[in-house]
């Protein structure tokens, strides 16, 4: 059977759509859980206490936070220079 | 690309085929994930519990890497959730 065939069988290349999604957000996970790790856990102990808890929780979320930051700068920067190339 | 012995059709293919192929991805799929959270969990882990390697794995050294690896996994946990909600929230 060809890379062909299987790609253009409707109901596969939906599978294969979900299957990259879900790769992709455990990828996410994997690598997020690693920079978190880096920057909250300094020895572990025999117990995630809560002040780690909530260090992972803002990580997560301030990790997203730079990442929406940059995009809304680098889109602002671009048509910025869109527009002094046009003048 | 060989998706096992199953003969050639000119269209599509018949669901045992795909059944078939979908479970073997799956399958793919899960091996690479516990692949890489073991590479994860040992290059962490080994950073954390092995800071002068010895001549041999001392028992403190296991304890901190059973310890290192159970918190770990809930890192890993919080992680997920946190992500989840955040994800759920930037959509609605």
């Amino acid at each position: 059977m060809s890379v062909d065939t299987l790609l253009n069988d409707p109901r596969m290349k939906q599978f294969i759509e979900a299957e990259t999604q879900k790769q992709r957000f455990h990828a996410l996970v994997q690598n997020l859980s690693n920079k978190c790790w880096d920057s909250c856990i300094d020895r572990p102990a025999s117990k995630l206490d809560s002040k780690t808890e909530s260090c992972l929780l803002n990580c997560v979320n301030r990790f997203i936070d730079s990442s929406n930051y940059i995009v809304r700068r680098l889109d602002k920067q671009a048509s910025v220079s869109d527009v002094s190339e046009m003048e | 690309m060989d998706f096992g012995s199953s003969s050639p059709s000119s269209a599509g293919m018949d669901s045992h085929q795909r059944e078939n192929i979908m479970g073997q991805v799956k399958q793919q799929v899960a091996v690479m994930q516990v692949q890489q959270l073991l590479e994860s969990m040992t290059d962490k882990c080994f950073k954390k519990c092995v800071t002068s390697p010895g001549s041999s794995l001392g028992s403190a050294e296991q304890k901190c890497l059973a310890m290192c690896m159970d918190r770990y996994l809930d890192c890993m946990n919080v992680v997920t959730q946190a992500y989840s909600s955040r994800l759920q929230k930037e959509m609605s």
